[in-house]
């Protein structure tokens, strides 16, 4: 890594930062439990190190093994996450109109 | 090519997460959020395994199969469980992080000042937050004792084990050569993590929950330094801010400061000031109370930790019809540090079917508390305290609470007078208009529930 990378990198983390603040200060606390799982969901962006750790041949047996752990971990959240804000969110209804 | 597509996808799918959480803010269009951030998450994988890195898919098709198996019995864990599942895949996903930074500096390829750099605070935030988080789940699973436990000089300690970690990182980050400093560095960022929860308390997990999601996103984030990918430091980032904001809802919901969260060890036993006069509370039967309830034409409902862990929610969503059948408008007031986890309440009615516009948020509650006939509480304490507002010498002086002592009654619905989680003596359970409903929340709710049937159906209106 050189310093233009890093300074790019630094502007990308920089805007994302404020994006993520202007998003979500939006969020209603109402769905603060499923805005916290898709988040988490989210950052099991992990998985692309991790594969591309797990998916190397040139290396000694026990990266891959970090690797793979890692693909693994990244994956419970990924099917974790998802599928419990889906089933979270399934669960808000608004009143039914009332019964005769 | 292929890297001109992978970037193309990676692109793609940060716009995707974007727009997932965006969509996230209000109900109607949350689902659309949701499905955005999975194809987000497909692009990124997809895109991934197209890269010219990944020579072979065995192992990773094996780490796919075990995620999932793992994956879904977490998803389909019921709402109660919710703030220990968050804490367990807090942990799941710092580790990831910390592995992978972890191979990254074993690879050893071309590690320059910032690499280095960069991979010291993927592994140390990695690994202080997977430790962190797997005590934050102990403690919310109760497989570890939830009160806080503090020692002399804890603070102190705590602090040198950071400080060390930190000052060993900066001499590798000088001489990556030193590679004997990193398994030193993991441990000491390990030993941090358990040793920042155990002061901790159940009371403090909304806000300590946050702070690690936002550390699960820093390491995501850090990752995508180290590896110069713009994606992983976007989603890291997004995830990150959010914990961030949410963490800072929950201190001033408690008006408390970060520093004082992790270093109060707030919920230690007041020596409790027995001094004074003998308080004289009153008690209702369910009979007396489902009465009241009957005749009122409001009542608000303000739930607490204490009915999530008697499993009442489904009791209540009954009293709610019930009443509701009886032509009283029923709401419920939601305190926002109410319960383990951010919107920890609003998850559980709405698992019990509640519709969600019966929930208030703690201003709008606030402003219809003195039209209220009843309020109810359910397994809340601290936040319902009015010595929050009055008390300059109560601990929780200045934290915002709902104002439910200007109901025109009040009930509680608690085993005994005996404080709370915190050890601060309420005093809206002595004033004249509160009535205390002594029981197990599910168990006396399901009473009312019965009497107030018994009423409807005796026929007389």
């Amino acid at each position: 890594m050189n310093i233009d990378q890093l300074l790019s990198s630094c502007y990308v983390f920089m805007l994302a930062t404020f994006v993520g603040l202007e998003v979500i200060r939006r969020v209603s606390p109402l769905l603060h439990t499923p805005l916290m799982s898709l988040t988490n969901a989210i950052s099991a962006i992990t998985v692309v190190g991790s594969l591309l750790i797990a998916g190397r041949t040139d290396q000694p047996v026990g990266i891959t093994v970090l690797g793979t752990v890692a693909v693994a971990a990244s994956t419970i959240n990924i099917v974790g996450g998802y599928l419990i804000t889906y089933r979270m969110l399934a669960m808000f209804k608004k009143r039914a109109p009332h019964k005769p | 090519m292929n890297d001109h597509v992978i970037h193309g996808l990676y692109m793609a799918s940060a716009a995707c997460f974007i727009l997932a959480l965006k969509w996230l803010s209000a109900v109607p269009t949350a689902k659309r959020g949701v499905l955005t951030g999975i194809l987000g998450m497909a692009l990124a994988v997809g895109g991934t395994l197209l890269a010219p890195e990944i020579e072979h898919y065995r192992w990773i098709l094996v780490a796919f199969a075990v995620g999932g198996l793992i994956g879904v019995p977490m998803a389909l864990m019921p709402m109660t469980a919710v703030p220990q599942r968050t804490a367990l895949s807090h942990a799941f996903g710092a580790l990831a992080a910390a592995l992978v930074g972890t191979a990254e500096f074993y690879l050893g390829h071309e590690l320059t000042t910032f690499k280095m750099a960069a991979i010291g605070v993927e592994v140390v935030l990695g690994f202080l937050t997977f430790t962190a988080s797997l005590m934050a789940f102990g403690k919310l699973q109760e497989l570890l004792p939830t009160r806080p436990i503090t020692y002399r000089g804890q603070n102190i300690v705590n602090l040198a084990v950071l400080a060390a970690a930190l000052a060993l990182t900066v001499l590798l980050v000088l001489d990556p050569g030193k590679t004997y400093l990193f398994p030193v560095i993991a441990a000491l960022a390990l030993v941090f993590g358990v040793s920042l929860i155990i002061p901790i308390g159940g009371a403090d997990m909304p806000t300590v929950i946050s702070l690690l999601n936002s550390y699960a996103g820093l390491s995501a984030s850090a990752m995508g330094f180290v590896l110069n990918n713009k994606l992983l430091i976007i989603a890291g980032a997004l995830d990150g801010s959010s914990g961030f904001i949410l963490s800072i809802i929950m201190c001033r919901a408690m008006n408390r400061s970060f520093t004082n969260v992790l270093f109060g060890a707030f919920g230690q036993v007041q020596p409790a000031a027995v001094a004074g006069e003998q308080k004289q509370a009153r008690s209702a039967s369910p009979e007396e109370a489902a009465a009241l309830l009957e005749s009122a034409n409001s009542v608000m409902i303000v739930p607490g930790y204490g009915m999530a862990v008697a499993q009442a929610q489904h009791s209540v969503k009954e009293l709610f019809d019930v009443l509701t059948e009886k032509g009283v408008d029923v709401k419920f007031a939601i305190h926002p540090v109410a319960g383990r986890m951010p919107g920890h309440m609003n998850v559980l009615l709405a698992e019990a079917d509640i519709p969600y516009d019966r929930l208030l948020e703690m201003d709008d509650a606030n402003s219809e508390l003195p039209q209220t006939d009843v309020a109810l509480v359910i397994g809340a304490n601290d936040v319902t305290n009015p010595a929050a507002r009055t008390n300059k010498a109560s601990p929780i002086y200045g934290m915002p609470i709902l104002d439910v002592d200007k109901a025109k009654t009040v009930m509680v619905i608690k085993r005994s007078l005996n404080p709370g989680f915190a050890g601060i003596d309420n005093e809206l359970y002595y004033l004249d208009k509160t009535l205390m409903l002594f029981g197990d929340a599910k168990a006396f709710t399901t009473q009312l529930v019965k009497q107030l049937a018994g009423n409807s159906s005796g026929g007389f209106h």
